[in-house]
């Protein structure tokens, strides 16, 4: 019988670097059409969470996605059964055309949709359509981001794993690709977001987690969380 | 006779040979940053299985073309295995080593190889049977001949195809990525293991396809052919700017035709002191010239410091 409940659910995630521990045994769930976040100040361990999923760095713990064990699996076998990640500095293939950055995206299927995908890609961010034969590395901070997230979608993930997305970008920007993400989560894509933009963050977001080295230290409802004078003191800078 | 266009000729021929080679190297360096030096033993291993196939069949009555097929064939298809299996055994064990554990190791994979044609084909050098038409042909007062031609169009063909393959497909696209990020290729679900694999399959076939062309232009093949075709080529690599693809290709073209013109003036240019004899001097020459004056080479990026 399993207990489990959500899409994913992590107990006592631990990550070290040679003897420095990043994470040390957090425990988190999202479950199916959740948008959760989970926000930290710069070194708090968002980024080694992320990548201990997404099979790039080894872990010790439990970390289940559907039905699968995900240490059982490399990384290359994780988008095949939907789950993507969007790294932290977007990742997008320099060297590579858009077009090639999105067809990379889809890499790992064979179905008929990836035509009528890549045309909903581009509906959803046409910028990308005007600088499809564009090399990526050519492409402006938050054109990258898009292409980041239009890529990760290619592969028609169930669970977006989004590391950071606002980062470095301008404000109008910012709003930009968080109306992607929004759009993104209300066509049903389950949605765990790491931010330092807290604020951001937990407008979008149901639930979220507060990360603090290495630890979860406040687990609520986003509305909660905002509302916690400790939030509100430490992240959102009252 | 026309001597410069006559070299021309004979260094076109002789880089198309070297870009072939060179090929191997620098898709192997820009997969995974390694200087695969037992890349020239593979190219030796080709020429020799691909003799070993030949001689036999040489006077079966079987026409002379035919023949070479098929000893390509074989030599194409063991290169590929050998290459997979040294990737395999030698290079994978040492991903995440620091990188001088793999260079260290490329050298050895190199000795055993060496050696063991050595055992196999002994030291003597062996007579390659003439089977493609190698008539002479006039064009402005320099000869060209048709195996000449032959190699130049095949190199021409092959090399056609790679960036056929490497950028018009789905496989050299995710070679290309993994190239750039094999982490994040992983995520995109490329098994990097598959990757890389298949690039040592890939640079062993061309290094096949080279060492069968050059024994056929030389009319000879021994078990330390590689070493100094492989370190040539390497200087092509280099030249051309070491992982980028078409500066393989042009770095070859070009150290066959530097050393072709140098072979040529070298007598006049000496006063008689050094005869052709010296060619091989060459090409080490570009070599040093390339890393003081252009370290990334002529097509290059620029690269960090990679030890
Ligand atoms: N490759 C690494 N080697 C050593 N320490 C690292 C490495 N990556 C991150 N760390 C450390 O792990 C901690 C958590 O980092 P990270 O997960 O990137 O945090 P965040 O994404 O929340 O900013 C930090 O103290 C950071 O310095
Ligand atoms: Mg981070």
């Amino acid at each position: 019988m399993s207990t489990d409940r959500g899409l994913l659910d992590v107990l006592n995630l631990e990550v070290n670097y040679g003897g420095i521990a990043a994470v040390k045994g957090i425990s988190f769930i999202v479950e199916t059409g959740e948008m959760v976040c989970l926000i930290g100040a710069n070194g708090a361990g968002k980024t080694s969470t992320l990548k201990a999923l997404a099979r790039m760095l080894p872990a010790r713990g439990e970390m289940r996605y559907g039905g699968a064990k995900l240490h059982e699996l490399p990384a290359h076998a994780l988008i095949g059964k939907g789950l993507a990640l969007v790294p932290e500095g977007r990742g997008v293939f320099a060297r590579l055309t858009v077009a090639e950055n999105l067809d990379m995206g889809a890499y790992h299927r064979s179905d008929e949709g990836i035509t009528a995908d890549l045309g909903r890609v581009f509906d959803l961010l046409p910028r990308l359509k005007e600088r499809r034969t564009q090399l990526a590395g050519t492409l402006s901070g938050g054109e990258q981001q898009m292409l980041a997230i239009g890529r990760a979608l290619m592969g028609r993930p169930k669970l977006l794993l989004l590391d950071e997305p606002s980062m470095g970008l301008a404000p109008l920007m910012v709003q930009k690709v968080f109306e992607v993400i929004r759009t993104v989560a209300a066509q049903g894509v389950t949605i765990l977001l790491v931010e330092q933009n807290a604020k951001l963050a937990l407008e979008v977001c149901g639930r979220g987690y507060v990360m603090e080295s290495g630890r979860i230290t406040l687990a609520d409802t986003a509305k909660n969380l905002a509302a916690d004078p400790r939030v509100r003191v430490a992240y959102l800078g009252e | 006779m026309d001597i410069f266009l006559q070299q021309i000729f004979n260094g076109l021929t002789l880089g198309s040979i070297y870009a072939l080679v060179a090929l191997g190297y620098t898709m192997v360096y820009g997969i995974m940053g390694l200087i695969n030096f037992a890349h020239g033993e593979v190219v030796m291993i080709g020429a020799l299985v691909a003799l070993a196939v030949m001689a036999p069949l040489a006077g079966s009555g079987l026409p002379g073309p035919l023949v070479v097929l098929i000893g390509l064939a074989a030599a194409v298809l063991v290169c590929m295995a050998l290459g997979a299996t040294i990737e395999r055994i030698a290079y994978r064990p040492l991903r995440n080593a620091p990188r001088l554990a793999p260079l260290i190791t490329a050298i050895g994979v190199s000795i055993v190889l060496q050696q063991l044609a050595m055992l196999i084909w002994g030291r003597r050098y062996h007579s390659v049977p003439r089977l493609l038409p190698d008539a002479p042909h006039e064009i402005f007062g320099a000869t060209i001949t048709e195996v000449q031609i032959l190699i130049m169009v095949v190199a021409a063909l092959t090399m056609a195809g790679l960036m056929l393959l490497v950028n018009r497909t789905k496989m050299g696209r995710a070679m290309r990525a993994t190239a750039e990020s094999p982490a994040i290729a992983a995520l995109m679900g490329v098994d990097a293991n598959r990757i890389i694999m298949l690039t040592f399959v890939i640079g062993s076939g061309l290094g096949a396809l080279a060492g069968v062309l050059v024994a056929a232009n030389y009319g000879i093949a021994h078990y330390h052919m590689g070493f100094l075709l492989g370190l040539k080529a390497f200087t092509a690599a280099v030249l051309g700017g070491i992982g980028n693809l078409p500066g393989a290709m042009v770095g070859g073209l070009l150290l066959g035709v530097i050393e072709a013109l140098g072979a040529g003036y070298i007598g006049d240019l000496t006063g008689g002191v050094l005869g052709s004899n010296y060619q091989d001097v060459f090409a080490f020459f570009v070599l040093i010239v390339v890393l003081i004056f252009r370290p990334s080479g002529l097509m290059g990026e620029k690269v960090a410091e990679r030890a």
